[in-house]
């Protein structure tokens, strides 16, 4: 929104998890109204936030997502009454333990974003990005990774050795 | 092997303008599981609909994945179209690079490299998606409706009337409710029983309505257009069949002197009775309690006078079960007693105005019943403590209702309109009656309700005072009334002979035991809560059951009416085909891993999660699991995240298909 993308090296990666009903549709209707935002996040679908385990969160930051974004519908406004509710609860927890895992909070993000509120999603996402983007890629999995015993690499001469042995 | 279909669209120049579609169908085409992929203009339409369904056959395709706009548009005709070609639907997945995408990205790179990543997901997902199937409910084509008021009648005539039996449980021994009890009603000033009591005996005769009065729902068991409802019927020691309604019991009996709560204990009635004149059925019922044969053995002259023999002192409670396909829940209200209440109740009461210590403080239905022709008092105003008739009435709104601090907040809708009409009967039978409002508000929104309303100001002399009552004492006889007249600035005595309070409206007793019973959500009121206050307002959450009248908040005769009709039109949805389709978007659970700890059933908002045992080969209980109804399951998925075993799995959004899209980022 702001510079020119040549001039930056890091394209922070986002993923959203959203609700079908709230959040999806007002990604939608941004799109109808042809509001313009970072280009910079993949957006799933959920039927509820109440579907969405912590350890797809998790998940997206060892894959690489550099920021993650929950969306839903707004409390009591749930689209099958109180997912949006048991949701809250569990990333209300969840946020204690991501922290002490030594994942920056905020590169984790909660929204409620309606059907009608395009440009909130606009501003949450935009916020989200150039918030991540200033902090930079997320290296604690990496990190963790490169610690441990076995680095994950396949292709190291032992194991060649050993699959040609089979 | 997968062999995945992807159909890229330009939707003209929406996409096309910014996303290079050729690049993500050329990218798709690499991708590992992906046989056939093409870019066209209008995917939509019925030239691309049939590339998609030609590709399905030529190339043998087994999953569909379609970069267009959003799902929310086209995903079910894509899934229609790819159905129509064989391929089960739910193998074909939407990737929105419209509204997502080309729309709200300008830099050509990025959206396409973004159209690509997104592609490259469902790609992913769709590898994961499983065969389902509609499900398909069997529907029992009978009505149970809750409750034989004026919404429970209104609702069980339309529903029998399209052809479908009715179930018509009522609590007391006669339908009728509360507009029963009532004389006039606003704005028109019907007689209340005489637009009722018609209605009420169609209910009797129709051919598809069973009437269970004296009668209760004990328990309900099953799911939408399957539940198993038993009812108690409880011994009225009249046999129903035999008893011709002659009512010479009724004069016989020598206990005479049992306070009337149909009368609002101002009327008195004997140990057998029927509650009013126009009861329907016109069966009397015994009063165990008060009756002396069953106090102490003496007396038994109904029997011995009944002609038809139909008296039944051995008669004992009946269950039922009755087979039912939807419930309609219309158990209606009961009025606020403002006495002083006991140290546990969430109500603080007001003693303050000395209801049930000063005789001729009465409430709105006391007064109706005073002024109703049939009425203990034959249609005359008196005081209930000495029987004379009252030259000053003082009318109390708002008693109980929008006092947060004492307990209730909302507004009680009814009062304004029929004290207002209260004044006005007062005024047509004691001419140079005076009757005071004190009032906070006048709320009369409805049609010619206004009307009315000025009308008993302007015609009917009725003094409306803007301000609250503070205290009520007595004095020689006479009510001290003590308020505040708002407008004027001053504080206002009245020396009145009656004071009516209109006390706020309330769920009946045991409502919230009953939506237990049925697995129903009710506020902290008791009011039954609707599905969607604006969308959805006469349906409860829990599929196949319907709310209509005061049960679900305060509300009028019109009011009432018509939501009972909404609720029949909606039972009728439902009783429109032989079997109930639903979308398979479901849970279901693994029972191999089950544990029984039933987390899902805490959050489930559906109420769908069952038990279920598993047995060994000799019948011994092994474990109990759970068992999600797809009759009711909504597929919201909340059960799967809560699951601390993961045993529970939504069909269409498993574990396996969105880490599928996690790793394809």
């Amino acid at each position: 929104m702001h510079a020119e993308k040549g001039n930056r090296e890091f394209e922070p990666k986002i993923m959203a998890f959203v609700c079908t009903w709230c959040t999806y549709a007002g990604a939608d209707l941004a799109g109808t109204s042809r509001m313009q935002y970072p280009s910079n996040v993949r957006v799933l679908k959920f039927p509820c936030t109440g579907r969405i385990d912590p350890v797809f969160i998790l998940k997206a930051f060892q894959q690489g997502a550099d920021g993650v974004l929950v969306s839903g519908c707004h409390p009591g406004d749930c689209h099958y009454i109180s997912g949006n509710f048991h949701a809250r609860r569990r990333f209300a927890v969840f946020r204690r333990l991501i922290d002490f895992m030594g994942v920056d909070l905020n590169r984790l993000q909660f929204s409620w974003v309606s059907a009608a509120e395009g440009g909130k999603w606009v501003e949450v996402v935009t916020e989200l990005t150039e918030r991540v983007r200033a902090m930079g890629p997320m290296r604690e999995f990496k990190d963790l990774a490169l610690e441990e015993h076995w680095s994950g690499a396949v292709d190291t001469k032992e194991l060649k050795e050993v699959y040609q042995a089979i | 092997m997968s062999r995945i279909g992807v159909f890229i669209c330009h939707c003209g120049e929406n996409i096309g303008r910014t996303v290079d579609c050729e690049r993500v169908a050329a990218e798709a085409a690499k991708l590992p599981g992906v046989a056939f992929s093409l870019d066209y203009k209008y995917m939509c339409s019925d030239p691309g609909q049939n590339l998609v369904k030609k590709a399905i056959k030529e190339e043998r395709l087994s999953h569909v994945v379609v970069a267009a706009c959003s799902p929310r548009m086209h995903e079910n005709t894509f899934r229609k179209a790819v159905a129509s070609a064989g391929l089960n639907p739910f193998l074909c997945e939407m990737a929105n690079i419209r509204e997502h995408v080309s729309w709200v990205h300008e830099d050509r790179e990025e959206a396409t490299v973004k159209a690509i990543d997104i592609v490259r997901m469902m790609v992913e997902r769709v590898k994961k998606n499983r065969v389902l199937e509609t499900i398909t409910v069997p529907v029992t084509k009978r009505a149970l409706v809750i409750g034989g008021g004026i919404a429970g009648i209104q609702a069980a005539l339309d529903i029998a009337d399209c052809g479908h039996e009715v179930v018509l449980v009522e609590r007391e021994p006669s339908i009728g409710g509360h507009m029963s009890q009532l004389s006039e009603t606003f704005p028109t000033l019907d007689c209340s029983q005489c637009i009722l009591t018609p209605k009420m005996v169609d209910v009797a005769n129709h051919p598809r309505i069973t009437l269970h009065t004296y009668s209760e729902v004990e328990l309900v068991e099953g799911y939408i257009g399957n539940f198993q409802v038993t009812v108690r019927k409880k011994a009225r020691s009249v046999d129903e069949e035999k008893c011709t309604g002659c009512g010479i019991c009724i004069t016989k009996c020598p206990q005479k002197k049992i306070p009337n709560k149909f009368d609002m204990n101002l009327g008195m009635r004997p140990a057998i009775y029927v509650p009013f004149p126009q009861a329907v059925p016109n069966t009397p019922v015994i009063d165990r309690a008060h009756c002396t044969k069953f106090i102490n053995g003496k007396c038994g002259v109904c029997q011995k006078i009944c002609g038809p023999g139909a008296i039944d002192y051995a008669q004992e409670d009946r269950l039922i079960v009755e087979p039912i396909g939807a419930i309609v829940v219309a158990t209606g209200f009961d009025l606020y007693t403002i006495d002083r209440k006991p140290k546990d109740s969430p109500y603080s009461g007001y003693g303050e105005f000395g209801y049930g210590t000063i005789p001729d403080v009465i409430d709105g239905m006391t007064f109706e019943r005073l002024a109703s022709a049939s009425g203990p008092t034959g249609g005359v105003i008196r005081r209930p403590s000495d029987g004379e008739i009252p030259q000053k009435i003082v009318f109390i709104q708002c008693v109980g209702s929008r006092a947060r601090d004492k307990g209730i907040s909302y507004c009680s809708k009814i009062c304004c309109m029929y004290t207002a009409k209260h004044a006005m009967l007062y005024h047509h039978k004691v001419h140079d009656g005076k009757a005071y409002v004190f009032y906070m508000d006048a709320r009369t929104p409805g049609k010619n309700f206004d009307e009315f309303w000025r009308r008993s100001i302007e015609e009917e002399q009725a003094i409306y005072i803007r301000g609250m009552v503070s205290r009520l004492y007595e004095r020689d006889g006479k009510i001290i009334v003590k308020g505040s007249d708002t407008q004027l600035g001053e504080q206002v005595e009245i020396e009145a002979d009656m004071v009516v309070t209109a006390t706020a409206v309330m769920p009946q007793e045991g409502a919230d035991l009953l939506a237990q019973k049925l697995g129903i959500s009710y506020d902290k009121y008791n009011f039954y809560s609707e599905a969607h206050a604006k969308l959805r307002p006469v349906e409860c959450a829990t599929a196949g059951i319907y709310l209509a009248g005061a049960c679900h908040g305060p509300k009028d005769i019109p009011e009432s009416v018509a939501q009972a009709s909404a609720a029949s039109a909606k039972v009728m949805t439902l009783f429109s085909r032989d079997k109930l389709e639903r979308e398979p978007i479901v849970a279901r659970v693994r029972e191999a891993t089950c544990v029984g700890c039933f987390a899902c059933r805490n959050v489930c908002p559906y109420r769908a999660i069952e038990e279920r045992e598993i047995l060994d080969r000799e019948g011994n209980l092994v474990k109990t699991v759970a068992y999600a109804n797809p009759g009711l399951c909504s597929g919201c998925g909340t059960c799967q995240a809560t699951c601390p075993s993961k045993s529970i799995e939504l069909d269409a959004y498993t574990d396996q298909q969105i880490i599928a899209m996690i790793e394809a980022l």
